[in-house]
């Protein structure tokens, strides 16, 4: 099926969802609150049978977080990609971990690393960084700490010349 | 292959006998909780694994990732497009090639650039020869891990061939940079495809000598088969890929379905498990998908050779990326331990706004405790070495 065509899939069963035809691949932009309604219709139903979530990644946009999802059919090989955003002060996306259980760690990742809380997650906790870390170092505006209990870190980052190649 | 039909028994643990163990009245022995690394030898880096023990049933898996945290991600935003293939090799450091194609070929789907057919043939001849590399590690672990000394040594000095001949190629051993943006850092030194040709002349013969050494060793079958079984389903559910989702038997190979970079032209059959020795995908499956890819690998890699065209290696190589074009792509490929995936984000700047790699070993990790609950304290560390991770890539 091509994204057309699954996009008016989900507008028939009543969901927010809009075609973006974005170079060079294009996506589907879903609201939060139809979110988990959508990915269960694109896992049950037969034609559609997303049944295996590629990767979910988190990124911050000057005035919103997006979360992209990248879903693909064992069964029909086709591939479609979702994306849903939430404001940055709260910055709250359902979960999906129930119906594609590999976006529970990569959920805890966004988390980790953007700030994005899943509500309805099982265990959302911190998982690339230690527990006690404070802040979500793939923000833009994030500037990492000077001491980790007692340990020096460098506040600067890689800052290499100009040229390409 | 030698194949040997009189052990085809069901060895090991019955999983219908796990399933039935009542865990609730302590049947076996006390209950307590087990710290598995960070650094334990069987680990395969540094992963910590808090069990939670009956006897010597384990009934609770908790993994926990991140001690080789690198900031990958974090460094890449920092860093022009060029600069960040040193880091992306650096993910999975047992196949760099692997890791700095997939990033490769989503850089040149962002910009429209279609590299020659010489640039791609290379490509596929030096990503064949890394898989190659990066399962004999895997298998040489493997047996270690098992307890099997020997096919360490044999498997580490096949794959000192291949290491000799990168050197020669690039003269990084472990870490190339040599697929760059559009093209390679240079092409292939004279004489270099007849050495390649040789080694694979070579290896052929060694496999059927380690299938007699190590596969179908009783010893080795008792311990991985009917252990550790995947089901399809659950590799599926959990975004499994590679090696680890064709031993369940599911036929799906990326290079193959989904072709990138000239795969089309090769003919090669991806291994799948079927059970042979136990249950599809159980350990031994996982390992003997291996063993026969690396045979495949070789096929890819002779033909790589016998159809290498002329053409230049740098020509297509963007000089300026001051303007690339605004857009998000996703690119994967098939990396020894599962598919690459690289979300790349650019906002028309030189530098990747953001960049997100999907390992195949992040999502064997985190599949772990669905599939190993139950088993022995031994068992886990002949599962966790077949699922075959490399924890610079889970934790990036």
């Amino acid at each position: 099926m091509t994204p057309q065509e699954i996009c008016q899939r989900l507008t028939d069963a009543g969901l927010q969802v809009t075609f973006q035809e974005t170079p060079p691949e294009p996506c589907l932009e879903i609201t939060s609150e139809s979110l988990q309604e959508a990915a269960q219709l694109l896992k049950s139903n037969a034609d559609l049978a997303f049944d295996s979530l590629l990767c979910l990644s988190a990124l911050e946009r000057p005035e919103f977080l997006e979360t992209v999802y990248h879903l693909f059919s064992f069964k029909h090989r086709h591939h479609i990609t979702l994306k849903v955003r939430c404001p940055k002060d709260d910055a709250v996306i359902p979960t999906v971990s129930e119906i594609w259980p590999t976006a529970n760690w990569h959920e805890r990742e966004a988390y980790d690393l953007i700030g994005i809380r899943y509500d309805g997650h099982p265990d959302l906790r911190r998982i690339l960084l230690s527990e006690d870390w404070e802040g979500h170092p793939l923000r833009k505006d994030y500037q990492p700490p000077a001491f980790y209990h007692g340990i020096p870190l460098t506040t600067q980052l890689l800052t290499p010349g100009d040229e390409g190649n | 292959m030698k194949e040997t039909k009189e052990l085809n028994i069901p060895l090991g643990p019955d999983p219908e006998k796990l399933l039935k163990l009542d865990l609730s009245h302590n049947p076996f022995g006390e209950r307590m909780t087990l710290q598995m690394g960070p650094q334990h030898p069987a680990t395969h880096g540094v992963l910590r694994l808090e069990l939670q023990t009956d006897g010597e049933i384990v009934t609770q898996i908790t993994p926990y990732i991140g001690y080789l945290h690198r900031c990958f991600e974090k460094i890449a935003e920092s860093v022009s497009y060029p600069q960040v293939i040193p880091y992306v090799d650096r993910m999975d450091y047992l196949s760099s090639m692997n890791m700095s194609l997939g990033y490769a070929l989503n850089v040149e789907k962002l910009m429209g650039i279609q590299v020659n057919e010489r640039i791609q043939t290379i490509r596929v001849l030096v990503c064949e020869m890394n898989r190659i590399a990066s399962h004999c590690v895997a298998i040489a672990t493997y047996g270690l891990d098992i307890g099997a000394w020997t096919p360490l040594l044999f498997l580490f000095q096949e794959r000192e061939h291949i290491l000799d001949l990168f050197e020669e190629l690039c003269g990084g051993r472990l870490l190339f940079n040599y697929i760059r943006i559009g093209g390679l850092s240079h092409d292939i030194p004279p004489g270099w495809t007849d050495k390649v040709l040789q080694f694979c002349d070579y290896m052929i013969p060694k496999i059927p000598e380690l299938n007699e050494l190590l596969s179908f060793n009783k010893i080795f079958i008792e311990r991985t088969a009917n252990v550790g079984v995947m089901s399809s389903k659950l590799a599926i559910a959990y975004g499994i890929t590679g090696p680890n989702l064709r031993a369940t038997g599911v036929d799906y190979d990326m290079r193959r379905d989904e072709p990138y970079s000239g795969y089309q032209n090769y003919q090669f059959k991806p291994a799948i498990g079927r059970g042979e020795q136990g249950q599809p995908g159980d350990c031994w499956d996982r390992y003997i998908v291996r063993v026969r890819e690396i045979e495949e690998s070789l096929k890819i890699m002779k033909q790589a050779i016998a159809r290498l065209p002329e053409g230049d290696v740098k020509e297509q190589m963007p000089k300026n990326f001051n303007k690339m074009p605004i857009g998000d792509s996703f690119v994967r490929t098939e990396a020894p331990r599962g598919e690459l995936g690289i979300y790349l984000v650019s906002d028309g700047t030189k530098k990747p706004y953001r960049v997100k790699a999907r390992s195949g070993a992040y999502c064997s990790i985190s599949a772990l405790p669905a599939f190993a609950t139950g088993c022995l304290i031994a068992d886990l560390v002949a599962i966790v070495a077949s699922i075959d991770i490399v924890l610079g890539e889970v934790d990036r």
